[in-house]
């Protein structure tokens, strides 16, 4: 995980889902709009299908779906749920509207 | 599927997958249900997570059965370190790809929850994990962590319900671990959806001593008591111990067997115990009551047969040195191994364990004889009722095996012997009386068989004498005032002893002076007898005297008549 260089400005978040559920793909979209309407491109997107990969789950420790771990900057956080609530996602994230 | 198929239809009964566990599979008659979920809960440190890692690995190691582990508290090493001090080498299972342990870690410090969400990853993990070692067991422990990392608790609920369908499709043997709620089993409420089987480990302190116990609340499809079990955690791993009154439908025996002590046996017509009996030994301090105990296993070690000896008061060389000085060594049958003493103080357990740990033993070693010393040890450590209870449950168990119990218990030398045991009584098949009397100035032992089931019985006090010769029972003097002991039976017998042989000697003498009379008057007889033959042969001489005389005088007649010659003839005609 810590493979990546630190940048300064790197900003990384990995999205798991589970298959094509209702849950995980209203997650993506919510996430790809945040995205898109709040954070500038500033954050690398990683979607994980854990169906597909599943050893990743134990590997991530991953519990739930849809779970959103924003790996940089440190500390890591995680988010679980479809993000339905962007303002909710934004301060979680640590970033206000302004930024 | 191979070996489950036979149990799978529900018609033939419930399938059972053998835990591993000391007592519990015979408790449950084989085990879990296979392939459900089995729900047990406890309060902290009550040993959920061992009894769960028993019947993991027990599985794994034992019947080729390959488990997961799914811990959601402790760390896979500590697991491992936990139960490699009973030498359960689970990371040689692990190893061997027979054991695969899924930490599932939620922290709920760094995880925020926005929107619908549910446990989807936790079955993919799940679902690897039981793939990857072909798993037919698991165990979670414990499932209630997620409750306390996520806060959407009808999601959980129904992400458990999914759980546990989930894992009585792939017909997984379950052990699921709770922790112990307030008026429910588990805080969650684990049990509505567990339907098959509940245990419940109980971990109770009364006067500061701790007990374990297990209780079957619930399982589906079997006869089981819903009794509480205690059990125990040791050096041999979590062991349940059954202890159940068994009803009275002992083996009973005819054969006798030695007390050890030849004149005891002979006071019992037949010569010694039943074997299976139980004998209670009662006695004030020093009446010789572990002396007469350290008798009957010394019998019973002689003759081949192997004893169990409970001591709760002393160590089992100062027993040997002691027993040394009254003529029992008992150290060669603690080399040979046909004894096994256990020490251990009354305080050390409660009296739930103490029976436990008891029990336990007897099936090891499986004795014929076994000695408990003393058991009013134990009257400090609870209450009257339970120590009898606990008693009855050992007579019945020791009955049922045909083993010989010996009981010693300590009477005060001021209550009354006899009532203060009644309760014991009961129990008992044989009861041996030890008495310490003061009579005037000395302490007598004395012994006494106050009962005998079945035995006609001597009904004396015999007085009992320790020495480094072994143990005897001297016959009492009887006298007009009652039965002498101790100075006062020896003077007693001194005297008679001493009458004895003024009377001899007052014998002897007048033997003596008839001897010399008849020896006297045998002399005179032998006097009279040749005065009478001298008589005999003058009388004879006498007679032969007469007789020639009488010839003589005849021939000198006829002589005269032939010189007169015509005048005899005349005569002779005439």
């Amino acid at each position: 995980m810590t493979a990546e260089k630190q940048e300064a400005d790197v900003r990384k978040l990995v999205l798991y889902v589970a298959g094509e559920t209702p849950k995980s793909l209203a997650a993506i979209s919510n996430l790809e709009r945040i995205c898109r309407e709040h954070l500038d491109g500033k954050y690398a997107v990683e979607v994980i299908d854990l169906k597909k990969q599943p050893h990743l789950a134990r590997e991530h420790s991953i519990v739930a779906i849809p779970t959103l771990v924003r790996q940089l900057p440190v500390p890591i956080r995680k988010i679980i749920g479809d993000l339905s609530d962007t303002h909710k996602v934004l301060i979680s994230l640590n970033v206000t509207a302004g930024q | 599927m191979k070996p489950r198929e036979a149990n799978a239809g529900m018609a033939e009964g419930i399938g059972k997958s053998r835990t591993g566990i000391d007592g519990f599979d015979e408790l449950t008659l084989g085990g879990l249900p296979t392939g459900r979920p089995t729900l047990v809960c406890g309060g902290a440190g009550c040993g959920k997570t061992l009894f769960a890692s028993t019947f993991l690995i027990h599985g794994a190691r034992d019947l080729g059965e390959p488990g997961v582990f799914v811990t959601f508290e402790e760390r896979p090493a500590d697991i491992v370190s936990n139960v490699a001090s009973l030498g359960f080498g689970l990371d040689d299972l692990v190893a061997r790809n027979m054991i695969h342990i899924e930490h599932v870690a939620v922290d709920s410090a760094e995880l925020a929850e926005i929107g619908d969400y549910d446990l989807e990853a936790l079955f993919i993990r799940l679902e690897l994990a039981v793939q990857q070692v072909g798993a037919k067991r698991i165990v979670l422990d414990t499932i209630e962590s997620l409750f306390s990392a996520f806060s959407n608790a009808a999601i959980l609920r129904a992400e458990i319900r999914r759980l546990f369908d989930w894992l009585k499709e792939r017909e997984l043997t379950a052990v699921i671990t709770g922790e112990r709620g307030e008026g429910t089993f588990t805080r969650q409420g684990l049990e509505e959806y567990v339907s098959d089987c509940v245990l419940l480990l109980d971990h109770r302190v009364e006067n500061q001593i701790s007990t374990r116990r297990l209780r079957i609340v619930k399982y589906r499809g079997t006869a089981h008591g819903t009794n509480e079990y205690p059990f125990l955690i040791d050096a041999d791993g979590f062991s349940v111990l059954p202890v159940s009154a068994l009803g009275l439908t002992h083996k009973v025996f005819e054969e006798r067997i030695s007390t050890g002590v030849p004149d005891l046996d002979a006071m019992l017509a037949g010569g010694g115990f039943h074997r299976g009996s139980s004998i209670l030994v009662s006695g004030v301090a020093g009446s010789g009551k572990s002396s007469l105990a350290a008798s009957f296993v010394n019998a019973a070690c002689r003759s081949g047969e192997t004893a169990l000896y409970f001591s709760f008061e002393e160590s089992a060389e100062q027993m040997v040195r002691n027993m040394r000085s009254v003529g029992i060594d008992l150290q060669p049958y603690l080399d040979q191994g046909k004894l096994h003493y256990v020490a251990a103080r009354p305080t050390f357990y409660g009296l739930e364990m103490h029976l436990a740990i008891m029990l336990r033993e007897i099936a090891r070693s499986k004795p014929k004889l076994v000695v408990l010393d003393p058991i009013s040890a134990f009257d400090s450590s609870g209450q009257e009722a339970e120590i009898q209870a606990m008693l009855l449950r050992m007579v019945d168990f020791l009955k049922s095996r045909g083993v010989t119990g010996v009981f010693t218990h300590l009477t005060h030398a001021k209550s009354d012997e006899t009532r203060t045991d009644v309760g014991l009584s009961s129990l008992m098949d044989a009861w041996i009386l030890m008495l310490n009397r003061e009579i005037s100035g000395e302490f007598n032992r004395e012994l006494y068989l106050l009962k005998a089931r079945g035995v006609q019985h001597s009904n004396q006090v015999r007085e009992f004498i320790m020495s480094s010769r072994g143990i005897e029972l001297r016959k009492p003097y009887i006298g007009a005032g009652g039965a002498l002991t101790g100075s006062a039976r020896r003077a007693q017998e001194a005297l008679s002893r001493r009458e004895q042989i003024l009377r001899a000697s007052e014998v002897a003498r007048l033997e003596q002076q008839v001897r010399h009379r008849r020896r006297k008057l045998e002399a005179q007889i032998e006097v009279l007898r040749a005065d009478l033959a001298a008589d005999e042969i003058e009388l004879k001489r006498l007679m032969d005297n007469e007789t020639a005389y009488v010839k003589q005088a005849a021939a000198d007649e006829g002589a005269a008549l032939e010189g007169r010659s015509g005048l005899a003839e005349r005569k002779a005609s005439s």
